[in-house]
């Protein structure tokens, strides 16, 4: 088994442009090995002589012999990672940390509320959901951006939106006149979504504020809070318990999450002293 | 067919509404269709209905000189639009166009408000689900004002 803090070298196969910050590196591993995921994990990605940073995996956990990251460019090492070419190298360890827990929510109603950057790592829930569409309920992705320019993956979404068995709501914080989609923020679709509250599950990714409102909204809703799923971020280092760098409460994000039942961690997430 | 008692009664606004409260509201509905590019309440003119969107999508706008309209928020099957009927001074405070073609329940807002002065349980039954909805969206606004997907607060 590799050594969890020895990086894999891998290279860079292809990039996407998917907004003016948010970029896909499509990437293949120098071994000419497989890369195996389960989705809502993430990888600790290096860039050498720069620094590490944990990047959810984005792309589809069938496919494993390509690895794709969806990064927003915000500081140092990702804005380092969007100068990077195809052929460049970089160091992956991983992959780290819970997963939606999918098997288990088979033959319920499914809502995944994705905000942002929030979209890339439940992309990967979403390929599993659409592999295995007759396994779920009614399914429903209700996404949301600050401005049409800013929606990561549009293409693929209008093709999910093409679907009959899968409902895509995609909406922005504001917009020009030339935007015939919904305006608002991504909250206000979940009064309006379909889906039998009793009976759902919801996976929800993005700001933690949006987050919050969003649990507050399906709750409203009769959505159960441990049927909720959400994803949490912290500053991290090791990435496998280790350094104490990401601890909430009694929980590392980086092993025991980042995906967490909302109705366990919601007394740590709303917790404001921490 | 169904009667407009029995369509509001399935309408996420009157949801748990009484019966008796429901007929009272049905006494002044209509069904009212718009089609793509009409304005359901135009900012400033007296609010004199409101409406519960059955089908299609509307947007709440703020006209500017020079750029013209601006899209606030969007409204969908089950929004409602119009809530200055029920809150002095009675005029609209922004504009509602139909995005598509909209198939709603108008209510004549005079009528209901004659209704609710005289029976206050009914104006009181009201009042909370236009607050509730008011609530709703001054809260989506302050989220849209915060710009969550900054970098700031991730
Ligand atoms: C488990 C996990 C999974 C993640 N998955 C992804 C992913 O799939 N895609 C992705 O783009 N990011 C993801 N992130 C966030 C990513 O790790 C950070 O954006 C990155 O560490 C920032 O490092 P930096 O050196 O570029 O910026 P820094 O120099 O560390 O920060 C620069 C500025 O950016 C702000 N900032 C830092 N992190 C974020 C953030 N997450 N969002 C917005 N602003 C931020 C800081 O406040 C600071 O002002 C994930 C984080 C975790 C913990
Ligand atoms: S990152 Fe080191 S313990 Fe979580």
């Amino acid at each position: 088994m590799q050594d969890p803090m020895t990086p894999r070298r891998f290279r860079i196969a292809r990039t996407l442009r998917e907004t003016k910050d948010i970029f896909t590196w499509e990437l293949r591993a120098e071994d000419g090995g497989e890369f195996a995921f389960s989705p809502g994990q993430y990888n600790m990605v290096y860039i050498y002589g720069i620094g590490e940073v944990p990047v959810s995996i984005s792309g589809d956990a069938a496919d494993r012999r390509k690895l794709l990251h969806t990064t927003r460019a915000v500081g140092a090492v990702t804005e380092a990672m969007r100068a990077l070419k195809k052929g460049d190298m970089a160091g992956v360890r991983g992959p780290f940390g819970s997963v939606w827990p999918l098997d288990k929510l088979e033959g319920k109603d499914i809502v995944l509320v994705a905000g942002g950057v929030g979209l890339p790592p439940l992309r990967p829930a979403v390929y599993h959901i659409l592999r295995n569409r007759a396994k779920y309920g009614r399914c429903t992705l209700l996404c949301g951006a600050r401005t049409p320019q800013d929606i990561a993956f549009a293409q693929e979404l209008e093709r999910w939106r093409g679907r009959l068995d899968f409902d895509v709501h995609v909406t922005v914080d504001s917009a020009g006149p030339d935007w015939r989609g919904n305006v608002g923020v991504v909250t206000t679709l979940v009064s309006r979504a379909v889906f039998t509250p009793e009976k759902t599950a919801a996976l929800v990714c993005g700001p933690e504020i949006m987050m919050r409102f969003a649990a507050a909204e399906l709750a409203n809703r009769g959505v159960r809070e441990d049927s909720m799923y959400i994803t949490l971020e912290r500053n991290m280092k090791c990435g496998i318990g280790l350094c104490g760098h990401c601890q909430l409460g009694p929980v590392f994000i980086c092993k025991d999450g980042p995906v967490f039942n909302y109705g366990m961690i919601k007394q740590w997430f709303l917790k404001r002293e921490i | 067919m169904k009667t407009l008692e029995q369509i509001l009664a399935e309408h996420r606004f009157f949801r748990d509404m009484p019966p008796e409260y429901l007929r009272l509201a049905a006494g002044c509905a209509a069904n009212k269709r718009f089609e793509a590019g009409q304005l359901l309440c135009r900012e400033g003119s007296d609010a004199d209905y409101f409406y519960v969107i059955s089908r299609g999508s509307a947007a709440i706008e703020i006209f500017a000189p020079g750029r013209g309209p601006i899209t606030i928020q969007s409204l969908g099957e089950g929004d409602m639009a119009g809530y200055s009927w029920l809150i002095p001074p009675y005029k609209y405070r922004l504009d509602v166009r139909a995005v598509e073609p909209v198939l709603a329940v108008a209510f004549d807002g005079k009528c209901l408000r004659e209704k609710c002065e005289a029976n206050p349980a009914l104006g009181y039954d009201f009042l909370k689900r236009v607050t509730q909805v008011v609530i709703a969206r001054l809260g989506a606004t302050r989220l849209q004002l915060l710009d969550i997907y900054g970098k700031n607060l991730f």
